[in-house]
């Protein structure tokens, strides 16, 4: 086991992690987006919507993310949409992220009683006001658990990137691979770097909810 | 000419008919009380006053406009028409004060500089002035429901509705809401009860509404009603009420 080898690339690794967390901060922007609109239609009453935002969550929840992600790099070049890596890999796991964010958001919507929304409207306030100020706030805390455990999986998940040469760290890892022979020493060193950023992950958002939900929980 | 005018109601939930033509006026300040068995209809009755419910047939006027959910002005109308809900209904993620102040704010009532003055005022209303930082969460029951009526008094609403508001609440806890609600009577506050406290019923209100099978079945001043009641469902209600 030797991992001096190593030492002269960390340059392109601390690179690969910094690509990696920003396809993982645009990607979990981007799907919360999409999360809090879908879920948002799911309850609507247009019905061509609903069943489009349907099909869209089946259809990227039940195939395979890399296979998106080639479809997005690959296959869209031949309808005049032609991406660069990272941008696919966004793009992709943007939708594959907004997929899971729209169900989580709507189960955090669901948590909320008929009383409070009705409670606001007797104030007169409008169906916007009453999302926004009433609904949303305690639905998100509701969510908030699984919306970070389902990030942390994004953060892995950008490995697939590598896949279509985006220069995020597995990728790197990849190069490194073949330039020193070295597999078990780099895929050991990457490997903690995930877990590494996957803990402070967890931490960073400990204290955001720490900050954001500071009313007192239900007895 | 009545503030409240509710002429021929009908209202059916899938094939339950709640109400069966219900008839009812409420003058100003007035201080009407609705009892009643449970599925008698008077909280269905109470929540189709401000349009919480749509009525299939029928009318109900409140200052002589035609309520209805399609109104066009329903948010304006609302911030007249206060409505306290048994279970509170506060809002658990804002403060006392913010509950309060969330609606004045955001419908333009008040400015950012006169929220907390509001806040304080209605609050010491409902004798909670030292609350006004808790969270609805660290209050008790009859504190939460004090709150929720300080939260309708801050839209200075001409109508107030009580739905069943202390039958959540533990029996020593019941004699500080109706307080806030008799003073609030004494200021000629228009009030539409539905309650079971029937010492509330015969010592505040003007007149009581028996409602029985989706009909008001009979009504009149407290002091008539209950020492006389004309029919048996009436007679037989008092007797199961005591």
């Amino acid at each position: 086991m030797n991992f001096l080898p190593l030492w002269r690339y960390q340059n392109q690794l601390i690179d690969g992690a910094i690509v990696t967390l920003e396809l993982t901060v645009i990607s979990a922007v981007c799907g919360l987006l999409i999360g809090v609109a879908g879920a948002v239609a799911l309850k609507g009453r247009i019905t061509p919507l609903r069943w489009l935002v349907r099909s869209y969550i089946e259809l990227f929840r039940n195939t395979p993310s890399l296979i998106q992600i080639f479809i997005i790099f690959f296959v869209l070049p031949t309808f005049g949409l032609k991406l660069p890596a990272f941008e696919s890999a966004a793009v992709a796991l943007s939708l594959y992220f907004g997929a899971y964010s729209v169900e989580i958001i709507r189960s955090g919507l669901d948590s909320i009683p008929r009383s409070q929304v009705e409670a606001g409207q007797c104030l007169g306030l409008s169906g916007w006001q009453v999302f926004r100020h009433i609904v949303l706030p305690p639905a998100l805390r509701n969510a908030y658990p699984a919306v970070t455990s389902q990030f942390v999986l994004l953060l892995l998940g950008t490995s697939l990137a590598s896949q279509v040469a985006a220069d995020e760290l597995f990728h790197v890892a990849g190069f490194i691979e073949s330039r020193t022979y070295r597999s078990f020493e780099v895929y050991a060193v990457i490997c903690v770097v995930y877990f590494a950023m996957a803990m402070a992950f967890k931490a960073l958002f400990a204290i955001i909810a720490a900050a954001a939900f500071r009313w007192p929980r239900r007895r | 000419m009545a503030l409240v005018e509710i002429r021929d109601v009908h209202k059916t939930f899938g094939k339950v008919e709640v109400l069966k033509g219900v008839s009812l006026d409420v003058r100003e300040g007035e201080i009407v009380t609705i009892i009643g068995r449970s599925g008698s209809g008077k909280s269905t009755l109470l929540r189709c006053i401000n349009a919480l419910e749509s009525v299939d047939s029928g009318e109900i006027r409140v200052e002589g406009r035609h309520v209805h959910a399609k109104m066009p002005d329903l948010k304006q109308f609302r911030q007249r028409v206060g409505i306290v809900f048994q279970a509170f209904n506060l809002f658990p993620h804002l403060k006392v004060e913010r509950n309060i102040t969330l609606a004045p704010l955001l419908t333009g009532r008040i400015g950012k500089s006169g929220a907390r003055a509001l806040a304080e005022d209605v609050l010491t209303r409902v004798g909670l002035a030292d609350k006004i930082d808790a969270w609805p969460e660290q209050l008790s029951g009859g504190q939460q429901q004090r709150v929720a009526i300080a939260r309708c008094l801050a839209m200075a609403p001409h109508l107030m509705l009580f739905d069943e508001v202390t039958s959540a609440l533990d029996p020593e806890l019941v004699g500080e809401v109706l307080k806030v609600m008799e003073a609030m009577a004494k200021q000629g506050m228009t009030m539409i009860l539905v309650t079971h406290e029937m010492g509330f019923a015969r010592n505040v209100a003007n007149r009581i509404v028996f409602m029985h099978q989706g009909r008001v079945w009979e009504q009149g001043p407290p002091a008539k009603l209950f020492a006389n009641p004309e029919t048996p469902e009436l007679a037989s209600f008092i007797a199961s009420a005591k």
